[in-house]
Protein backbone atom coordinates (compact mmCIF):
# COMPACT_ATOMS: atom_id res chain seq x y z
CA UNK A 1 0.00 0.00 0.00
CA UNK A 2 2.59 2.31 1.06
CA UNK A 3 4.40 1.63 -2.28
CA UNK A 4 1.35 2.26 -4.51
CA UNK A 5 1.47 5.64 -2.54
CA UNK A 6 4.47 6.62 -3.21
CA UNK A 7 4.38 5.64 -6.83
CA UNK A 8 1.57 7.86 -7.06
CA UNK A 9 2.51 10.76 -5.49
CA UNK A 10 5.61 10.35 -7.75
CA UNK A 11 3.72 9.95 -10.79
CA UNK A 12 1.34 13.35 -9.94
CA UNK A 13 4.55 15.47 -9.17
CA UNK A 14 5.73 14.64 -12.18
CA UNK A 15 2.81 15.88 -14.57
CA UNK A 16 2.43 19.07 -12.07
CA UNK A 17 6.24 19.81 -12.66
CA UNK A 18 5.54 18.92 -16.28
CA UNK A 19 2.43 21.29 -16.43
CA UNK A 20 4.53 23.79 -14.49
CA UNK A 21 6.45 24.40 -17.44
CA UNK A 22 3.09 25.94 -19.41
CA UNK A 23 3.16 28.78 -16.88
CA UNK A 24 4.04 32.40 -17.98
CA UNK A 25 7.52 32.75 -16.16
CA UNK A 26 7.92 34.23 -12.95
CA UNK A 27 6.75 38.54 -13.35
CA UNK A 28 6.44 37.94 -17.21
CA UNK A 29 5.14 41.28 -17.84
CA UNK A 30 3.18 39.39 -21.31
CA UNK A 31 1.02 37.05 -19.37
CA UNK A 32 -2.75 36.99 -19.27
CA UNK A 33 -2.86 38.23 -15.79
CA UNK A 34 -0.05 40.96 -15.77
CA UNK A 35 -1.82 42.47 -19.38
CA UNK A 36 -5.00 44.29 -17.98
CA UNK A 37 -6.00 43.04 -14.44
CA UNK A 38 -2.78 43.80 -12.57
CA UNK A 39 -2.09 47.09 -14.33
CA UNK A 40 -5.88 47.67 -13.33
CA UNK A 41 -5.49 47.38 -9.61
CA UNK A 42 -1.90 49.19 -9.44
CA UNK A 43 -3.18 52.07 -11.37
CA UNK A 44 -6.50 52.49 -9.95
CA UNK A 45 -6.92 51.50 -6.47
CA UNK A 46 -5.56 54.19 -4.87
CA UNK A 47 -8.06 56.46 -6.63
CA UNK A 48 -10.99 54.04 -6.45
CA UNK A 49 -10.42 53.05 -2.57
CA UNK A 50 -7.58 55.23 -1.47
CA UNK A 51 -5.94 52.11 -0.27
CA UNK A 52 -1.95 52.32 -0.34
CA UNK A 53 -1.68 48.86 0.17
CA UNK A 54 -3.24 47.13 -2.95
CA UNK A 55 -3.59 44.02 -1.41
CA UNK A 56 -5.97 44.90 1.21
CA UNK A 57 -8.35 46.18 -0.97
CA UNK A 58 -8.00 43.38 -3.75
CA UNK A 59 -8.61 40.74 -0.47
CA UNK A 60 -11.73 43.03 1.45
CA UNK A 61 -13.23 44.97 -1.58
CA UNK A 62 -12.51 43.65 -5.13
CA UNK A 63 -12.50 40.23 -4.08
CA UNK A 64 -14.85 41.13 -1.09
CA UNK A 65 -17.08 37.93 -1.60
CA UNK A 66 -14.09 35.32 -1.70
CA UNK A 67 -13.22 36.62 1.38
CA UNK A 68 -16.44 36.57 3.22
CA UNK A 69 -16.20 33.44 2.95
CA UNK A 70 -13.18 32.07 3.67
CA UNK A 71 -14.42 34.07 6.98
CA UNK A 72 -17.24 31.45 7.03
CA UNK A 73 -14.92 28.92 6.31
CA UNK A 74 -13.24 29.97 9.02
CA UNK A 75 -16.15 29.90 11.29
CA UNK A 76 -17.55 26.56 10.11
CA UNK A 77 -13.74 25.08 11.12
CA UNK A 78 -14.53 26.15 14.34
CA UNK A 79 -18.04 24.67 14.97
CA UNK A 80 -16.73 21.33 13.61
CA UNK A 81 -14.54 21.39 15.95
CA UNK A 82 -16.72 22.31 18.59
CA UNK A 83 -19.16 19.35 17.49
CA UNK A 84 -16.55 16.52 16.99
CA UNK A 85 -14.68 16.81 20.47
CA UNK A 86 -17.00 18.70 23.05
CA UNK A 87 -18.41 16.75 25.54
CA UNK A 88 -20.78 17.73 28.52
CA UNK A 89 -20.65 15.28 30.59
CA UNK A 90 -18.89 15.92 34.05
CA UNK A 91 -16.41 13.68 34.71
CA UNK A 92 -14.52 14.92 38.00
CA UNK A 93 -10.69 13.42 37.74
CA UNK A 94 -10.06 11.11 40.75
CA UNK A 95 -8.18 13.94 42.36
CA UNK A 96 -7.44 17.22 42.12
CA UNK A 97 -4.45 18.93 42.85
CA UNK A 98 -4.05 22.28 44.79
CA UNK A 99 -0.66 24.46 45.54
CA UNK A 100 0.01 27.00 48.32
CA UNK A 101 1.11 29.52 46.30
CA UNK A 102 3.44 31.02 49.72
CA UNK A 103 5.24 27.99 49.79
CA UNK A 104 4.66 26.09 46.52
CA UNK A 105 3.85 22.84 48.82
CA UNK A 106 1.34 21.06 46.05
CA UNK A 107 -1.21 19.08 47.77
CA UNK A 108 -3.14 16.29 45.83
CA UNK A 109 -6.79 15.71 47.37
CA UNK A 110 -8.44 12.79 46.96
CA UNK A 111 -12.07 11.98 45.37
CA UNK A 112 -14.71 13.12 47.79
CA UNK A 113 -11.82 14.67 49.82
CA UNK A 114 -12.69 17.79 51.27
CA UNK A 115 -11.42 21.14 50.09
CA UNK A 116 -8.42 23.28 51.58
CA UNK A 117 -10.11 25.93 53.40
CA UNK A 118 -8.71 28.72 52.49
CA UNK A 119 -7.60 30.90 49.83
CA UNK A 120 -3.87 30.33 49.77
CA UNK A 121 -4.24 27.18 47.52
CA UNK A 122 -4.66 27.49 43.82
CA UNK A 123 -6.37 24.90 41.32
CA UNK A 124 -3.47 23.03 39.45
CA UNK A 125 -3.53 20.76 36.32
CA UNK A 126 -2.57 16.78 37.43
CA UNK A 127 -0.79 15.87 34.39
CA UNK A 128 1.90 18.06 34.05
CA UNK A 129 2.33 20.82 36.95
CA UNK A 130 5.69 23.30 36.17
CA UNK A 131 5.87 26.12 38.38
CA UNK A 132 7.83 28.85 37.09
CA UNK A 133 7.69 32.39 37.77
CA UNK A 134 9.89 33.67 34.98
CA UNK A 135 7.49 32.66 32.70
CA UNK A 136 4.10 33.25 33.78
CA UNK A 137 5.81 36.80 34.50
CA UNK A 138 7.06 37.47 31.37
CA UNK A 139 4.13 35.84 29.67
CA UNK A 140 1.62 38.41 31.93
CA UNK A 141 4.19 41.33 30.74
CA UNK A 142 4.36 40.39 26.96
CA UNK A 143 0.70 39.69 26.76
CA UNK A 144 -0.66 43.38 26.39
CA UNK A 145 2.24 44.31 23.74
CA UNK A 146 1.14 41.57 21.48
CA UNK A 147 -2.63 42.24 21.75
CA UNK A 148 -1.82 45.98 20.98
CA UNK A 149 0.18 44.79 17.92
CA UNK A 150 -2.69 42.73 16.76
CA UNK A 151 -4.93 45.92 17.36
CA UNK A 152 -1.99 47.95 15.11
CA UNK A 153 -2.38 44.95 12.31
CA UNK A 154 -5.78 45.01 11.72
CA UNK A 155 -5.92 48.84 11.72
CA UNK A 156 -2.97 49.63 10.04
CA UNK A 157 -3.47 46.80 7.26
CA UNK A 158 -4.58 49.78 4.57
CA UNK A 159 -0.98 51.10 4.94
CA UNK A 160 0.98 47.77 5.72
CA UNK A 161 1.20 44.50 5.43
CA UNK A 162 -1.29 42.85 7.55
CA UNK A 163 -5.37 42.92 8.22
CA UNK A 164 -8.20 40.62 9.90
CA UNK A 165 -6.46 37.70 9.39
CA UNK A 166 -3.03 38.37 10.68
CA UNK A 167 -4.21 40.43 13.42
CA UNK A 168 -6.93 37.91 14.50
CA UNK A 169 -4.87 35.13 14.81
CA UNK A 170 -2.07 37.16 16.72
CA UNK A 171 -5.10 38.28 19.20
CA UNK A 172 -6.15 34.54 19.91
CA UNK A 173 -2.67 33.55 20.31
CA UNK A 174 -2.08 35.86 22.85
CA UNK A 175 -4.80 34.08 24.53
CA UNK A 176 -3.43 31.05 24.04
CA UNK A 177 0.04 32.11 25.62
CA UNK A 178 -1.92 32.72 28.36
CA UNK A 179 -3.55 29.46 28.61
CA UNK A 180 0.01 27.98 28.06
CA UNK A 181 1.81 29.93 30.25
CA UNK A 182 -0.74 29.57 32.99
CA UNK A 183 -3.36 27.21 32.77
CA UNK A 184 -6.14 26.58 30.29
CA UNK A 185 -9.04 27.62 33.65
CA UNK A 186 -7.12 31.24 34.05
CA UNK A 187 -7.74 31.74 30.11
CA UNK A 188 -11.57 30.27 29.91
CA UNK A 189 -12.03 32.77 32.98
CA UNK A 190 -11.19 35.50 30.96
CA UNK A 191 -12.16 34.34 27.49
CA UNK A 192 -15.16 31.80 28.19
CA UNK A 193 -16.91 29.56 25.61
CA UNK A 194 -20.21 31.11 25.17
CA UNK A 195 -18.26 34.28 24.50
CA UNK A 196 -16.04 32.43 21.96
CA UNK A 197 -19.17 30.98 20.39
CA UNK A 198 -20.90 33.98 20.18
CA UNK A 199 -17.76 36.14 18.60
CA UNK A 200 -17.14 33.58 16.19
CA UNK A 201 -20.94 34.31 14.86
CA UNK A 202 -20.45 38.02 15.28
CA UNK A 203 -17.60 38.32 13.42
CA UNK A 204 -19.12 37.02 9.99
CA UNK A 205 -21.95 38.68 10.55
CA UNK A 206 -20.60 41.76 10.56
CA UNK A 207 -19.07 41.02 7.32
CA UNK A 208 -22.25 39.96 5.59
CA UNK A 209 -24.05 42.59 7.41
CA UNK A 210 -21.81 45.19 5.63
CA UNK A 211 -22.63 43.47 2.40
CA UNK A 212 -26.59 43.35 3.07
CA UNK A 213 -26.62 46.85 4.54
CA UNK A 214 -24.85 47.98 0.91
CA UNK A 215 -27.46 45.78 -0.82
CA UNK A 216 -30.49 47.80 1.51
CA UNK A 217 -28.82 51.35 0.60
CA UNK A 218 -29.20 50.39 -3.12
CA UNK A 219 -26.07 49.68 -4.51
CA UNK A 220 -24.54 45.95 -5.11
CA UNK A 221 -23.78 43.53 -2.33
CA UNK A 222 -20.57 44.21 -0.53
CA UNK A 223 -20.07 47.72 -2.59
CA UNK A 224 -18.54 49.93 0.18
CA UNK A 225 -19.49 52.96 -1.65
CA UNK A 226 -23.47 52.81 -0.31
CA UNK A 227 -22.18 53.49 2.62
CA UNK A 228 -21.01 57.05 1.72
CA UNK A 229 -24.59 58.30 3.24
CA UNK A 230 -24.81 56.41 6.44
CA UNK A 231 -20.82 57.25 7.00
CA UNK A 232 -21.03 61.14 5.68
CA UNK A 233 -18.33 60.84 3.42
CA UNK A 234 -17.31 60.60 0.22
CA UNK A 235 -17.90 57.08 -1.66
CA UNK A 236 -14.05 56.72 -2.52
CA UNK A 237 -13.52 57.58 1.51
CA UNK A 238 -16.43 55.21 2.33
CA UNK A 239 -14.66 52.40 0.31
CA UNK A 240 -11.80 52.72 2.51
CA UNK A 241 -14.01 52.72 5.68
CA UNK A 242 -15.85 49.85 4.49
CA UNK A 243 -12.50 47.67 4.00
CA UNK A 244 -12.04 48.54 7.64
CA UNK A 245 -14.81 47.61 8.95
CA UNK A 246 -15.47 44.35 7.37
CA UNK A 247 -11.40 43.64 8.33
CA UNK A 248 -12.50 43.95 11.95
CA UNK A 249 -15.18 41.70 11.23
CA UNK A 250 -12.79 39.62 9.87
CA UNK A 251 -10.23 39.61 13.06
CA UNK A 252 -13.34 39.29 15.87
CA UNK A 253 -14.05 35.93 13.57
CA UNK A 254 -10.40 34.64 13.58
CA UNK A 255 -9.38 35.36 17.13
CA UNK A 256 -12.38 33.82 18.64
CA UNK A 257 -11.96 30.68 16.04
CA UNK A 258 -8.50 30.48 17.08
CA UNK A 259 -9.29 30.36 20.62
CA UNK A 260 -12.53 27.52 20.68
CA UNK A 261 -10.33 25.23 18.59
CA UNK A 262 -7.25 25.31 20.62
CA UNK A 263 -9.58 25.04 23.95
CA UNK A 264 -11.24 22.16 22.67
CA UNK A 265 -8.09 20.04 21.09
CA UNK A 266 -6.19 20.79 23.96
CA UNK A 267 -8.65 19.62 26.55
CA UNK A 268 -10.31 16.76 24.55
CA UNK A 269 -13.30 18.89 24.91
CA UNK A 270 -13.44 18.46 28.72
CA UNK A 271 -12.33 22.10 29.50
CA UNK A 272 -11.03 20.35 32.51
CA UNK A 273 -7.12 20.54 31.66
CA UNK A 274 -4.99 22.20 29.17
CA UNK A 275 -1.72 21.29 27.71
CA UNK B 1 16.40 38.05 -5.81
CA UNK B 2 19.36 37.22 -3.97
CA UNK B 3 20.06 33.91 -5.48
CA UNK B 4 22.47 32.06 -2.80
CA UNK B 5 19.75 32.80 0.09
CA UNK B 6 17.04 31.35 -2.07
CA UNK B 7 18.51 28.02 -3.02
CA UNK B 8 19.37 28.37 0.68
CA UNK B 9 15.98 28.23 1.97
CA UNK B 10 14.27 26.27 -0.52
CA UNK B 11 16.68 23.60 0.19
CA UNK B 12 15.67 23.77 3.85
CA UNK B 13 11.70 23.95 2.81
CA UNK B 14 12.38 20.55 0.85
CA UNK B 15 14.18 18.96 3.85
CA UNK B 16 11.55 20.30 6.24
CA UNK B 17 9.40 18.61 4.21
CA UNK B 18 10.68 15.60 3.58
CA UNK B 19 11.89 15.03 7.33
CA UNK B 20 8.41 15.95 9.05
CA UNK B 21 6.21 12.89 6.39
CA UNK B 22 9.55 10.33 7.67
CA UNK B 23 9.94 11.42 11.25
CA UNK B 24 8.45 8.43 13.46
CA UNK B 25 8.17 10.98 16.12
CA UNK B 26 4.56 13.29 15.76
CA UNK B 27 5.87 16.03 18.24
CA UNK B 28 8.96 16.23 15.98
CA UNK B 29 6.74 16.07 12.78
CA UNK B 30 4.72 18.66 14.25
CA UNK B 31 7.98 21.27 15.07
CA UNK B 32 9.66 20.02 11.32
CA UNK B 33 6.42 21.42 10.04
CA UNK B 34 6.37 24.94 12.14
CA UNK B 35 10.00 24.79 10.39
CA UNK B 36 8.18 24.17 6.93
CA UNK B 37 5.71 27.01 7.10
CA UNK B 38 8.68 29.40 8.52
CA UNK B 39 10.85 28.72 5.47
CA UNK B 40 8.09 29.33 3.12
CA UNK B 41 7.17 32.60 4.67
CA UNK B 42 10.83 33.52 4.12
CA UNK B 43 10.63 31.95 0.89
CA UNK B 44 7.60 34.56 0.27
CA UNK B 45 9.00 37.51 1.86
CA UNK B 46 11.73 37.07 -0.81
CA UNK B 47 9.51 36.67 -4.20
CA UNK B 48 7.77 40.26 -2.82
CA UNK B 49 4.69 38.81 -1.31
CA UNK B 50 4.40 40.29 2.31
CA UNK B 51 0.76 40.11 3.47
CA UNK B 52 1.02 36.71 2.10
CA UNK B 53 4.39 35.76 4.05
CA UNK B 54 2.90 37.55 7.64
CA UNK B 55 -0.43 35.20 7.15
CA UNK B 56 2.46 31.76 6.85
CA UNK B 57 4.22 33.84 9.70
CA UNK B 58 1.03 33.87 12.11
CA UNK B 59 -1.26 31.17 11.08
CA UNK B 60 1.15 28.20 9.61
CA UNK B 61 4.27 28.88 12.03
CA UNK B 62 2.19 30.13 15.44
CA UNK B 63 -1.32 28.59 15.65
CA UNK B 64 -1.11 25.33 13.48
CA UNK B 65 1.70 24.09 15.27
CA UNK B 66 0.51 25.43 18.47
CA UNK B 67 -2.63 23.23 17.41
CA UNK B 68 -0.48 19.74 15.88
CA UNK B 69 1.03 20.08 19.93
CA UNK B 70 -2.05 19.96 21.18
CA UNK B 71 -3.01 17.32 19.22
CA UNK B 72 -0.30 15.20 19.74
CA UNK B 73 -0.08 15.91 23.78
CA UNK B 74 -4.07 14.30 23.61
CA UNK B 75 -3.53 11.13 21.37
CA UNK B 76 -0.25 9.04 20.70
CA UNK B 77 3.23 10.77 20.24
CA UNK B 78 4.48 7.72 18.19
CA UNK B 79 2.89 7.21 14.62
CA UNK B 80 1.83 3.11 13.93
CA UNK B 81 3.28 3.32 10.48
Amino acid sequence: MKIIGLIVAILVGALLIYAAEDFPAWSDPASPASTYLSPHFIEKTMEETSVPNIVTAVLADYRGFDTMFETTVIFSAGMAVFLLLRTFRREEPEARHYRHVLTGVTLRVKEGGELPPSDDFERIDSLWTPHDLIIKTVCRLLIPFIQLFALYVIAHGHHSPGGGFQGGVILGASIILLAISQDLRTAVKRMAEKLDALLCAVGVLIYAGTGALCLLLGLNFLDYSALASVLHVDPITARSHGILIVEIGVGIAVMATIIWIYNNVSSKGKYEQGL
Amino acid sequence: MVWPIDLAVLTLVVITSIGALMVKDLLGAAILFGAYSFMMCLLWTVMGAVDVAFTEASVGAGASTVFFVAAVFRTSRRTKD
